[in-house]
């Protein structure tokens, strides 16, 4: 019994810090990154990998470089990467919300409907697995301008995830939720506003966050034909033939794409009431 | 109307009454199987399944009835046609002397699976339902509506509470004030305490039992249970197994109300309508599992 006891008192106490499981993964994650950079460091100092492969210190000098000057410019070949960020991000944003405006209504529209579900689905179908990339060369050639260009890239890019979730998330409305409005005598549109869509909703933010990681890989690629933002300030910097900056763009691109998924996360967490989303 | 209510019952009728507040005149559901070349190539082709069989049914106003069967009779397809969530193939529901065929605000509904708008607080699955019904009465008014009927089933408190965050018999409860507050003239309940442990069952019951007596209304619960029916209901009708489920006998419960589980038990009729209702019980539920086993 009083083992027992102290056993207890033991592993609740004790190595309090070391037992909890976020910490030990935190520990386990910064040794990892350590040998990671150790590895890199030591290996380039040694000439190990590829020639001109940059030590891990000179990519983190030029990663604090950049991050501390963030904003300058001079002229397009040389333009601070918050500049860079700003222009693929406003990019993203146009592109994605043009793509939200017309998927989320076109897949309530189509999710209604059996009908239309069955009729429309195989374009939706056809197109979702198409690359971006492959719109690119329609997109010059239509609007001859690589502004209009890469946000049409994004815009055709990120409707099809929301367009099929929203759809699906439309046409497996709980009957149940359905029953209960049809008893009461709720009318279509009451119908629609009150229960379908909100019911929906989960499934439309699946959709949305889906859409918002394409078009974050999608700008990137599409941007080294372009002439600005991360993806060309990537392609510049190939072009320089030097390394470190590409590294530092990378993991930038990583951080942002972190957050704009997160965001939705939280907003997947908001509408989700108690059921568990993925 | 509180007195014995044991000296009043009217038997059943199965010709048509006049005072029947519910009419089912010979009605009967046949889900179409799948015919045509297309499915007979594919061997997909099913015959028709009939679920139900010229039911044939009055209810009077105010009478509690509970539909009892064994699985898969077509209790709940019975209670979807008088909600008019589904239509007949053929027959028709008189309610109040009209042919109805499609749902209304004048018939409740209680569900097995609550179906709570898991987005909307307990306060707001009221609203919807009160705002729809009674989308002309004053706010206010409104507002007076819902706090009465979260009230009535002791849910005051929980207001601000999404469904996720209750019980099951909490969750009930806000079933049973949402079919309540759009003060319906009869209650429909598909086993309404279907999905809930023992202990929380009985609390419902009696639960229902003291509404009940409070704000008298025509109600047909579907149920498995037959202690159930009897502490709940005056008259219970037993069908038999699917397919085609007609009605097999209805019982009169004639035992006085208020009740109360403790007392009803003691009733010189309980142990022999118990006794019948098990008996019939244990015929159709052998009979479906001998079909099953020969088909």
């Amino acid at each position: 019994m009083t083992v027992i006891q102290q056993k207890i008192i033991n592993q609740k106490s004790g190595n309090k810090l070391i037992d909890n499981e976020n910490v030990r993964a935190l520990l386990l994650f910064l040794l990892s990154l350590g040998i990671f950079l150790l590895f890199w460091e030591v290996g380039a100092r040694m000439k190990l990998f590829a020639k001109g492969m940059p030590t891990a210190s000179l990519t983190i000098t030029e990663l604090w470089y950049w991050v501390t000057h963030p904003f300058y410019n001079n002229g397009p070949n040389d333009l601070g990467i918050g500049w860079n960020l700003l222009i693929s991000l406003r990019r993203v944003a146009i592109g994605y919300t043009l793509a939200s405006l017309i998927a989320v209504p076109l897949g309530i529209l189509v999710g209604i409907s059996q009908i239309a579900f069955k009729a429309f689905n195989p374009y939706f179908q056809l197109l979702k697995p198409v690359s971006p990339l492959a719109w690119l060369p329609l997109g010059l050639y239509i609007f001859r301008d690589s502004e209009m260009t890469g946000i049409f890239i994004i815009t055709i890019a990120s409707i099809w995830p929301t367009l099929t979730n929203t759809a699906f998330g439309v046409a497996n409305v709980d009957s149940d939720y359905l029953d209960v409005s049809k008893t009461l005598g709720a009318s279509r549109w009451r119908t629609i506003f009150k229960v379908i869509i909100p019911a929906a909703l989960p499934n439309i933010i699946s959709g949305l966050r889906i859409s918002m990681g394409i078009s974050w890989l999608v700008i990137v690629a599409a941007e080294m034909l372009l002439g600005t933002g991360l993806g060309y300030f990537i392609w510049n910097e190939w072009n320089n033939l030097y390394i470190p900056n590409i590294l530092v763009a990378i993991f930038i691109i990583g951080i942002v794409g972190i957050i704009l998924d997160q965001i939705f996360a939280y907003l997947e967490k908001l509408v989700s009431f108690g059921k568990q989303s993925s | 109307m509180n007195t014995s209510f044991s000296s009043n019952n009217h038997a059943v009728t199965t010709d048509s009454a006049t005072d029947a507040q519910i009419s089912l005149r010979h009605i009967s559901k046949v889900f179409p199987g799948r015919g045509g070349w297309l499915n007979k190539i594919t061997g997909q082709a099913s015959s028709d399944f009939v679920a139900i069989e010229d039911i044939h049914l009055d209810i009077e106003h105010n009478t509690f009835v509970s539909i009892i069967g064994p699985s898969g009779c077509g209790k709940s397809t019975l209670l979807n046609i008088i909600a008019g969530l589904s239509s007949a193939t053929s027959g028709e529901v008189i309610i109040n002397g009209e042919i109805v065929d499609k749902p209304g605000p004048d018939r409740g509904m209680v569900f097995q699976s609550y179906a709570l708008m898991p987005w909307m607080t307990v306060q707001d699955n009221i609203k919807f339902a009160v705002e729809t019904v009674y989308s002309k009465m004053h706010v206010k008014q409104q507002q007076r509506v819902i706090k009465e009927n979260i009230q009535l089933v002791g849910l005051t408190g929980a207001e601000k509470k999404r469904p996720h965050e209750l019980s099951g018999g909490m969750r009930q409860r806000v079933g049973i004030a949402r079919a309540l507050a759009i003060n319906p003239q009869i209650l429909l309940m598909d086993e309404p305490f279907g999905a809930l442990d023992a202990l929380t069952r009985g609390f419902l019951q009696d639960e229902i039992e003291r509404i009940w007596e409070q704000q008298r209304k025509t109600a047909i619960m579907i149920t498995h249970s037959i202690d159930e029916a009897l502490l709940l209901s005056d008259r219970i009708v037993m069908m038999t197994k699917g397919p085609a489920a007609r009605i097999d006998e209805v019982l009169d419960v004639p035992f006085p109300r208020p009740r109360d589980r403790n007392t009803v038990e003691n009733h010189p009729a309980y142990l022999k309508l118990k006794k019948e209702m098990e008996d019939h019980l244990y015929r159709e539920t052998r009979a479906v599992e001998e079909a099953q086993i020969k088909p």
